[in-house]
C-alpha cells in the first residue's frame, strides 16, 4: 500500500502544476499586475509612478513568464509565475494584496470553518442514513412513496432559501438563537446551532435519496434474505448486515469530502458571518485579490487530492477483499 | 433497541426537558451575538460592512472604511468642527492654524496678496498635551534603550499579537513624528496613493522619492537618516512644510489622516524581524494619539477601539449650527471627550443579519460609511404626506434617522470629444441639452433610490461654497423655476433642441439614420431595470440606447483613452471646497491631455474655464472667488457636459440610546462625541429579545408525529406471522 500511496502523491504533481497555470493564467487574463494596482490604490490620484511603486512593492514588476534579461535559470525563476506560484510548492504562501500572512490567515480560519463543517458533516450523514434506512424499511409502501416525494422537494429548494428561511425564522421570528456571528469567548455553540441545522437540513433530500438507492439494492440481497430467515431483527439487519455492504459507495462519495471540511463553505459562512476560509474566499474574489486565491485554489486541490487518496485507501478498510497495489 | 430505550412519551419529554435546560443557560437573551462586555465600561456596538479595512496604514490608507479607524486613533494637524455647517476647519493637533509664510523665486518673504509666490511656508506647532496611546514601541528599558528590538525572528517569536507585549510606553507627540510621516508618503517602498499627487506641492519629495528608491531593504530604513528640502524641524515642537506656489487648499489636505504624525521607533518596531509574518505591522496596528486606541484587529470577525488614557484634554463643542440646541445636539457641550469608553466593530457581510440585529438592539447605528437604506432598509420606510417617512414599527421602536447629504456627485458625463455628442457648437449644444432634458433625474432618484438622492444643477453639492440654493441655482437650460420648485422642461422642448441639433424625431436630418447613443457602464453598478427605464426615458425624444457594460478595470481604460460617447462616474470630496469639484472640468485634468489617471473624465477644455480655475484655485474664500465659481458653473451649464448628476443621500438610522447622531460629511472623527445611555440599551434589548418558546415544543410534537406511525408499523411488523 505504501507504494500506492507514494505514486499517488507522484502523479498529484503534475495535477497541481496544471492547476497552478491554470489558475494563474486565467487570474492574469482578466486581471493585468496595472489593474491590481489601480484597484487597490483606490479611485483617485492613481498615477503611472504610484503603480509603478505598487507593482514593485509587491513583485508584480517582472515579466510575467519568461524574463529575457535575466540570465541562465533567472530567465525563469525571475519572473511572476515563478515567485507567485511556483513557491507555493514549498508551502509559501506569501501575503495577501493587503500585505498580511496568508499562512497565518488560513491557520486562524480553518478552525471556524471546522467548527461549522464538521458538525454538519457528522451530523448530516448520521440523519441521512437513519432517514434513508428507516425508508428502506418500507419500501414499496406508501410511506416510501410519501418519503421519496419529500426528498425529491426537498432537493429542488435552493440552498439560500434554507439559510435565509432558517434566519428569519429561528433567529429574526423567534429569537432563539443570534442570526449571524463568531466569536470564541464564551458560547460558541449558539452560533453554530442555526448554520448546522440549516445545513443538515439542505442536506436531507439529496443525502436521504441517495442513500435508500444504495440501500434498496442492497436490501434485495440474498444475504439479507438469509439474515432474515434466520430470525434477525429489522433493526439488526440494516444497521448489521446492509449498512456496511452498502458502504464502499458511501465512502466514495463521503471521505473524499473530509479534507475539504477545512475549506469552509462559502454561503453558509458568509450568510453566518463565519469567519472561515470559505468566506476568506469569497472576499478574495470580490476585491480581487489574487494572491488569496491563487493559495486556496492550490490548498483545495491538495486537500481533494488528499480525499481520492485517503477514499481509496478507506476501501480496504470497508472491505477487506480490496487491496491497493 | 433504538426505540426501547426512547419510546415515544419518553423523547418527547427529553425534548421538553432540553428545550427548559437551553432556556435557563444564559442569562440574557438567547440570540445576543455579542460577547459580554468589560464591566464599568460604556461600549458603543457598531459594524463594518461589507469587507473589512485592507490598510490601517495613514500613508496608505485611503478609503473612508479604513478612515472610519485612522480618524480616531490618529490626529492629523487639522480637523473639522463636528456642528458647525458649511464645514469649518479647525487647529487638531496643532495648537493653532498654520502661520503661512509665502516666499518669491529669490527666497525673499512678500506680500500674501504678491503675485510672484514661488512657495509658501506652513509652519504648525505640536499642542503641547498631545501624547502617544500606551504601546510597546515605546517601551525603553533602564538604560532608556528600546525594550522590544529583536536580533532575529526566533527572538520575537513568543509575541503574536500587540498584547502580548506586557510592558508599555509612551512619549509626548514631537514635530519631527509629523516630519516622518510626509516622509513616509514619499518613500516608493510604501507605494503611497498620496505620492504622485502631493509630489507637485511638497517641495523635494520627488528627489526624496527617487533617493529612497536605491536604498537597500533589509529592514528598517530610518527615514530621518535623509532629508526632504520641503520639511524643516524648527524645535521639538514646531515644523515647517514648504509647498511649491500658493496652495490654499493645503491646509485641508493637512486634515487627512496622511498626515498624521507617526513616532520614528513605532515604525522601527513593527520592522522587526519576523513581524510582517505575524500580520505585526503598522498596517494592522495603528499607534497613534488620537481619542482611541486600537485593542483588537481581528480582521474575520471584529475591530475594537478603546479610551486611550493619554489623550489630550479635549471637549464637547459649546456651539453649532442653527438648530443644533434645538435636536438636542449641545446637551453634552463643554463635557470632557469622548463619551464612551469602548467601540466594537463587527464584520457584517449580509443585510438580512445587519438589519436584524440593529433592529434587536445589538447594533447601536444601522452602519458606520454606508448608509444602507437604498436596498437594506426599504422596509424601515413608508412613504407618507412629507415624502419618505420612518415606518410605524420602527418609530415606535423610538429609532431616529441620521440623513447624510454626502459631499460627492455621481454623474453621467458626455466625452465632449465624441465626434456625435462632442464639441462646443450651439447644435451639439442643444442635442446634450435635449439628453439631459429628457433623462428624469427625479424620477430615477425615486425608482432606483428611493428618493435618497438630490438631483444636480451643477458639480458643486449641498454643504460645500458655491452650492446656491433656490432659484438662483437651478440650471436653466433643463429647468424652469414655477411655485417655488425647479420642474424640468418638457419633452416638448427636448424634443425642439433635438429639431435644432439636426436631429428631427431622433433621426438624423442629413441621412436619416435614427440617432444612438452608447453609455459604457461598470457592470455592477446598472440593472436591467435601469436600463429598460432609460430605454423608455430617450425613447420619448426618439433617440435609441446601447449599453456598454464592463467590469471597473475595463471602465477605466477606456476613460484613460477616451474611448466612450457617455460614461458613468462619482466623486467624493476630500475636502470642502468647489476646487475640489471643478477640477472634475478643468482642461488640463483631462487623461488624454495629461496622460494620466486625470479626474477630467469627459475631457472637458473650455479655456475660458481653465483660465477662471487657475485663478479661483488660489485665492482665499471670498467674493471675488464666489463669483468665479458662479462662472465656472456658468460655463459647465451652458455646455452641458453631464449628461446628469445627483448628490447622493445616505440615510442612516440610530437606536434610541444612541446620542449625538449628527453627520460630518467629511471628517470621520466623530466617534468621540457618541453617548450611548447604557441602562437604555440594556432594558430595550431585554424587552426586545423574549425568545418564542412555542415552535419548540411544536417541533419536538411534529417529530413524534412523524415518527409515531413508523414506530408503530414497525412494531406492528415485528409482531406480525410470516403470511401476514
Amino acid at each position: 500500500m505504501f507504494a500506492y500511496i507514494v505514486r499517488r502523491l507522484i502523479y498529484a504533481i503534475p495535477i497541481l502544476v496544471g492547476v497552478n497555470l491554470l489558475t494563474f493564467t486565467l487570474f492574469f487574463v482578466v486581471n493585468s499586475p496595472d489593474d491590481m494596482a489601480a484597484s487597490q490604490l483606490g479611485d483617485k490620484y492613481v498615477t503611472p509612478e504610484a503603480i509603478e511603486n505598487w507593482k514593485q512593492k509587491n513583485g508584480y514588476d517582472k515579466p510575467l513568464f519568461l524574463n529575457p534579461d535575466a540570465a541562465g535559470v533567472a530567465q525563469l525563476t525571475d519572473t511572476i509565475f515563478f515567485d507567485k506560484s511556483v513557491r507555493l510548492f514549498a508551502f509559501d504562501f506569501g501575503r495577501s494584496e493587503s500585505g498580511r500572512d496568508i499562512t497565518t490567515d488560513v491557520a486562524t480560519r480553518m478552525w471556524p470553518s471546522l467548527a461549522v463543517a464538521l458538525p454538519t458533516f457528522l451530523v448530516g450523514i448520521g440523519v441521512n442514513i437513519c432517514v434513508a434506512l428507516m425508508v428502506v424499511m418500507f419500501r414499496g409502501t406508501r410511506l416510501d412513496r410519501g418519503a421519496v416525494f419529500v426528498f425529491v422537494a426537498l432537493m429542488s429548494i435552493s440552498y439560500l432559501f434554507y439559510i435565509i428561511g432558517g434566519q428569519f425564522l429561528v433567529a429574526k421570528t423567534w429569537r432563539l438563537v443570534p442570526i449571524s456571528g463568531f466569536h470564541t469567548e464564551g458560547q460558541v455553540w449558539k452560533f453554530l446551532i442555526l448554520p448546522v441545522l440549516v445545513g443538515v437540513v439542505a442536506g436531507i433530500g439529496a443525502g436521504a435519496r441517495w442513500y435508500r438507492t444504495l440501500f434498496l439494492e442492497e436490501a434485495n440481497q440474498d444475504y439479507v434474505r438469509t439474515a432474515r430467515a434466520k430470525g434477525c431483527s429489522e433493526l439488526s439487519i440494516l444497521f448489521r448486515h446492509i449498512l456496511p455492504n452498502a458502504l464502499i459507495p458511501i465512502l466514495t462519495g463521503v471521505v473524499v469530502l473530509i479534507p475539504s471540511l477545512f475549506m469552509g463553505s462559502l454561503l453558509i459562512e458568509s450568510f453566518f458571518g463565519i469567519p472561515g476560509l470559505g468566506s476568506y474566499m469569497l472576499d478574495a474574489i470580490n476585491s480581487q485579490d489574487f494572491a488569496i486565491v491563487r493559495s486556496m485554489v492550490f490548498i483545495g486541490s491538495i486537500l481533494y487530492i488528499i480525499g481520492l487518496l485517503l477514499t481509496d485507501i478507506s476501501y480496504t478498510w470497508a472491505d477487506p477483499r480490496v487491496r491497493l497495489s | 433497541m433504538l426505540f426501547r430505550l426512547a419510546a415515544p412519551r419518553t423523547r418527547a419529554a427529553q425534548l421538553l426537558i432540553g428545550a427548559a435546560l437551553l432556556a435557563g443557560c444564559t442569562d440574557g437573551p438567547w440570540n445576543n451575538p455579542n460577547p459580554e462586555s468589560p464591566p464599568g465600561l460604556v461600549t458603543y456596538q457598531s459594524v463594518m460592512t461589507p469587507l473589512p479595512p485592507k490598510h490601517l496604514d495613514p500613508a496608505l490608507s485611503y478609503a473612508s472604511d479604513e478612515s472610519l479607524f485612522l480618524m480616531q486613533i490618529y490626529e492629523p494637524p487639522m480637523g473639522y468642527h463636528y456642528l458647525k455647517r458649511p464645514y469649518e476647519l479647525l487647529p487638531l493637533g496643532v495648537e493653532d492654524f498654520p502661520q503661512i509664510t509665502y516666499i518669491n523665486a529669490e527666497g525673499e518673504t512678500i506680500d500674501p496678496e504678491a503675485e510672484d509666490v514661488a512657495y509658501s511656508v506652513y509652519e504648525l506647532t505640536v499642542r503641547a498635551d498631545a501624547r502617544y496611546q500606551p504601546h510597546p514601541a515605546f517601551a525603553v528599558d533602564d538604560r532608556g534603550a528600546p525594550r522590544y528590538l529583536f536580533a532575529d525572528a526566533s527572538e520575537s517569536r513568543p509575541y503574536r499579537q500587540i498584547s502580548d507585549f506586557p510592558e508599555l510606553g509612551s512619549r509626548p507627540v514631537a514635530a519631527n513624528d509629523y516630519v516622518y510621516a510626509i516622509k513616509r508618503l514619499a518613500d516608493p517602498f510604501n507605494a503611497s496613493p498620496m505620492l504622485g499627487f502631493m509630489a507637485q506641492y511638497i517641495v523635494g519629495m520627488e528627489d526624496f522619492s527617487a533617493r529612497l528608491k536605491d536604498v537597500p531593504r533589509d529592514g528598517w530604513v530610518n527615514l530621518d537618516d535623509y532629508t526632504m528640502d520641503g520639511l524643516q524641524v524648527v524645535d521639538d515642537r514646531t515644523f515647517r512644510i514648504t509647498i511649491k506656489g500658493r496652495y490654499p487648499q493645503f491646509s485641508y489636505w493637512l486634515a487627512m489622516h496622511f498626515f498624521s504624525p507617526i513616532a520614528p521607533e513605532v515604525d522601527r518596531f513593527f520592522h522587526n524581524p519576523g513581524f510582517l509574518d505575524r500580520n505585526l505591522t503598522l498596517d494592522w496596528w495603528p499607534v497613534g494619539s488620537g481619542p482611541f486606541m486600537m485593542v483588537k484587529n481581528d480582521p474575520n470577525s471584529e475591530i475594537v477601539l478603546e479610551r486611550n488614557p493619554n489623550f489630550r484634554e479635549d471637549y464637547f463643542p459649546m456651539e453649532g449650527a442653527p438648530g443644533d440646541a434645538e435636536q438636542g445636539l449641545l446637551e453634552d457641550a463643554g463635557k470632557r471627550l469622548p463619551l464612551i469608553d469602548r467601540a466594537v466593530f463587527r464584520l457584517e457581510k449580509e443585510v438580512l443579519s445587519l438589519w436584524t440585529k440593529f433592529l434587536q438592539g445589538y447594533y447601536d447605528r444601522s452602519g458606520e460609511s454606508h448608509g444602507n437604506t437604498n436596498r437594506v432598509f426599504d422596509q424601515a420606510f413608508v412613504v407618507g404626506p412629507n415624502g419618505v417617512e420612518l415606518g410605524a414599527e420602527l418609530a415606535s421602536h423610538g429609532i431616529t434617522v441620521s440623513p447624510d447629504v454626502k459631499p460627492a456627485i455621481y454623474y453621467y458625463g458626455f466625452n465632449m470629444r465624441d465626434p456625435v455628442l462632442g464639441g462646443y457648437s450651439e447644435e451639439r449644444r442643444k442635442l446634450r441639452r435635449a439628453l439631459q432634458i429628457a433623462f428624469d433625474t427625479e424620477e430615477y432618484l425615486n425608482i432606483f433610490y428611493k428618493g435618497n438622492g438630490i438631483a444636480a444643477q451643477s458639480p458643486i453639492p449641498p454643504g460645500i461654497p458655491g452650492f446656491v440654493e433656490g432659484e438662483a441655482g437651478i440650471n436653466p437650460y433643463v429647468y424652469d423655476w414655477v411655485d417655488g420648485a425647479p420642474k424640468r422642461k418638457s419633452i416638448e422642448h427636448a424634443r425642439q433642441l433635438l429639431t435644432e441639433a439636426g436631429y428631427p424625431n431622433g433621426r438624423d436630418a442629413r441621412t436619416g439614420e435614427p440617432l444612438k447613443i452608447f453609455i459604457d457602464v461598470q457592470s455592477q453598478a446598472i440593472s436591467s431595470t435601469s436600463m429598460n427605464w432609460m430605454d423608455r426615458a430617450f425613447g420619448r425624444i426618439g433617440v435609441q440606447v446601447e449599453y456598454r457594460p464592463a467590469d471597473w478595470n475595463r471602465t477605466r481604460e477606456k476613460l484613460l483613452t477616451g474611448n466612450t460617447q457617455i460614461f458613468s462616474h462619482g466623486w467624493l470630496a476630500d475636502y470642502p471646497d468647489p476646487e475640489n469639484f471643478l477640477f472634475l472640468l478643468y482642461g488640463p485634468e483631462s487623461p488624454l491631455i495629461c496622460k494620466c489617471d486625470g479626474a477630467n473624465n469627459a475631457s472637458y477644455e473650455r479655456p475660458e474655464y481653465d483660465e477662471l480655475f487657475r485663478q479661483m484655485r488660489i485665492l482665499p474664500p471670498g467674493e471675488e472667488r464666489d463669483a468665479l465659481v458662479a462662472r465656472m458653473v456658468d460655463l459647465y451649464r451652458e455646455d452641458a457636459v453631464w449628461l446628469f448628476g445627483y448628490y447622493p443621500k445616505d440615510i442612516y438610522l440610530n437606536n434610541p440610546w444612541v446620542h449625538n447622531n449628527k453627520r460630518h460629511g467629511i471628517s470621520k472623527n466623530t466617534l468621540k462625541y457618541v453617548r450611548i445611555d447604557d441602562d437604555l440599551r440594556e432594558r430595550k434589548r431585554e424587552e426586545w429579545n423574549q425568545p418564542v418558546i412555542w415552535p419548540l415544543y411544536a417541533m419536538s410534537a411534529l417529530l413524534v408525529a412523524l415518527l409515531l406511525p413508523g414506530i408503530i408499523a414497525y412494531r406492528r411488523r415485528l409482531r406480525a406471522t410470516a403470511r401476514q
